[in-house]
């Protein structure tokens, strides 16, 4: 793997594998996107460049806008890597079970408010789950794993990004998912405004609505 | 009816457009799988005529079931149906055979969720106990895995299902639905003849996919009649299956379980279990697939999964077995999973 093989190795995931190493004396992690034996070699190049190409675009777009990603200093499209800024911290996944409800509740207006400041700036994270969020050591929340983000300013787009939010807290956060959700949209509202914000959420309904099997199919 | 392992449970599958019949004992022997296929002369499932088959196979499917099991109504102990979700008059006809059976015979009757079931079928058939499931069939496209009490869905389609999606591109290639071949064995089998991958919508937006572009694009492709149906085949397959994949494999670093269970009529598909295979291999885990007779529907899944719940304490009075069509699986508290 050239080199990517350079690092330790953080995390194998299922996209991409994170190496933790030394970049000019910083401390950096490189994101290789592997090849995926699963599918056809040209269908995989051509996921693995293009995902490579925009994540660093998306993350540079979302910091425009005043959400904290972390810093890229490279991208190495032989080997579909990005090497970026380790960012000391913990994911908001593992923070969050053990929170208090003010915590919670703080922490999911936050997330809202960062979601809100992106969508406005036309990013579409494409991702949102808790685990593809960093509490720094400061306290600053980073989002991170633009590889399914978009640039796009649709309604459509807007609540399929807050849907999967949704959805990302009812799998990881069954227990308290609908607070959470709750806490998100109106930090998402107080960003966005309310007029915005109602038209955002009745697209999630909608977007509820065309999937398969959902008890909100029978009013409509 | 004092039971024992050897008690039996029949149960009654009518979700879509399969008629199933299973009987299976209290300790996991499945003796009988009936069942009958509704064949729609042109077009998809029409959910009246498929139910009006369902009513009309009925008995037949059922004493066929009894024959295979060498067993007789008075022997059996529990009643188990497909209590959703699904297509509204055929689990209505399903529902209304399995609560006059056990009126008659005076036995339980338990409610069953067809997606649970089909997790069920491909845990006792593989020996998986604990996996990440991909469930496709022709109405879903799940990836499902345990925590706390239920099953929890990761991912999922945002539109139609995969066998859905890969059925009605093959009617529009004029490809024939046949007794014994489904339309998906006969895509698969022209897909096996593809040497040129076209470029098709991949669709993944974070654990969920979406198929109805695909769908569209492969249909639109195909009307103009300039690509070779083979190659075509092969390209929805392989874009179709690679989107499945890669949530599943998502799920599976992210829950960090160690087995993988395919399972749905589309688990039949050699492709799709080869690039499922793969994601396991790659991340240690023990891959596992449903064997092919109890991939598709069938009244084997809703018996077992009908004996793993009322060993458990479940039960459904007569006067709450309504049918649940939009029953989701996530919505069911599973006591036996541990």
């Amino acid at each position: 793997m050239g080199e990517v093989a350079q690092g330790k190795l953080l995390k194998k995931g299922a996209e991409a594998s994170l190496y933790l190493a030394d970049w000019h004396g910083r401390k950096v992690v490189i994101k290789a996107r592997l090849p995926k034996k699963y599918r056809p070699a040209e269908l995989d190049a051509k996921i693995r460049s293009y995902r490579t190409a925009h994540e660093p675009q998306l993350m540079h777009e979302a910091k425009k806008a005043g959400v904290p990603t972390p810093m890229i200093f490279l991208v190495d499209m032989k080997y579909a890597s990005i090497t970026m800024e380790f960012v000391e911290g913990k994911q908001v996944k593992q923070v969050l079970g053990s929170a208090s409800e003010k915590e919670k509740q703080e922490l999911c207006v936050r997330i809202g408010e960062l979601i809100g400041k992106m969508h406005q700036h036309g990013v579409i994270h494409g991702d949102l789950t808790t685990s593809n969020m960093i509490l720094s050591a400061e306290g600053k929340i980073f989002l991170v794993d633009f590889g399914l983000g978009e640039k796009n300013t649709e309604l459509e787009a807007r609540g399929v990004d807050l849907h999967l939010m949704k959805r990302a807290l009812q799998s990881t956060h069954y227990q308290f998912a609908e607070a959470c959700f709750e806490h998100v949209i109106r930090g998402y509202c107080a960003v966005v405004g309310a007029e915005d914000a109602k038209n955002v959420l009745e697209k999630i309904k909608e977007i509820e609505r065309r999937g398969r099997y959902v008890a909100e199919r029978k009013q409509a | 009816m004092k039971r024992s392992a050897e008690t039996l449970c029949l149960g009654v599958e009518s979700t879509a457009d399969d008629f199933g019949v299973g009987i299976a004992t209290f300790n996991g022997k499945i003796l009988a799988n009936a069942s009958s296929g509704y064949i729609p002369e042109e077009g998809g499932i029409h959910p009246r005529e498929a139910a009006r088959h369902h009513a009309e196979m009925a008995d037949k499917v059922l004493s066929e079931a009894f024959a295979e099991a060498g067993v007789k109504p008075r022997d059996l102990g529990l009643i188990a149906f497909s209590q959703g979700p699904g297509l509204g008059p055929c689990l209505r006809t399903g529902a209304t055979v399995a609560r006059a059976l056990a009126a008659y015979l005076d036995v339980p009757l338990v409610g069953v969720n067809h997606s649970i079931a089909h997790i069920e079928i491909g845990k006792l058939e593989t020996g998986a106990v604990d996996p990440v499931t991909l469930y496709v069939s022709g109405g879903n496209t799940i990836v499902a895995a345990y925590d706390s009490g239920r099953y929890r869905v990761f991912g999922e389609t945002l539109d139609i299902a995969l066998g859905n999606c890969l059925d009605v591109f093959a009617r529009e290639a004029g490809l024939k639905h046949k007794k014994g071949m489904p339309l998906g064995a006969a895509l698969e089998q022209l897909a096996a003849d593809g040497k040129r991958l076209i470029s098709l919508p991949y669709v993944v937006k974070g654990m969920d996919i979406s198929l109805s572009g695909l769908l569209t694009a492969a249909t639109t492709l195909l009307q103009k009649g300039e690509c070779r149906l083979a190659d075509l085949c092969y390209s929805l397959q392989e874009h179709a299956f690679s989107m499945v994949t890669e949530v599943t494999e998502r799920a599976l670093a992210h829950t960090e379980k160690n087995e993988v269970l395919l399972t749905g009529g589309v688990a039949a598909n050699r492709r799709l279990q080869s690039m499922l295979n793969s994601i396991a291999e790659e991340h240690d885990a023990k891959f596992n697939v449903v064997p092919r007779e109890f991939a598709t529907d069938n009244g084997a899944m809703i018996a077992w999964t009908g004996v793993l719940a009322y060993t458990h304490g479940l039960v459904t009075p007569v006067e709450k077995s309504f049918v649940k069509l939009r029953w989701r699986l996530e919505k069911v508290d599973v006591p036996w999973v541990k």
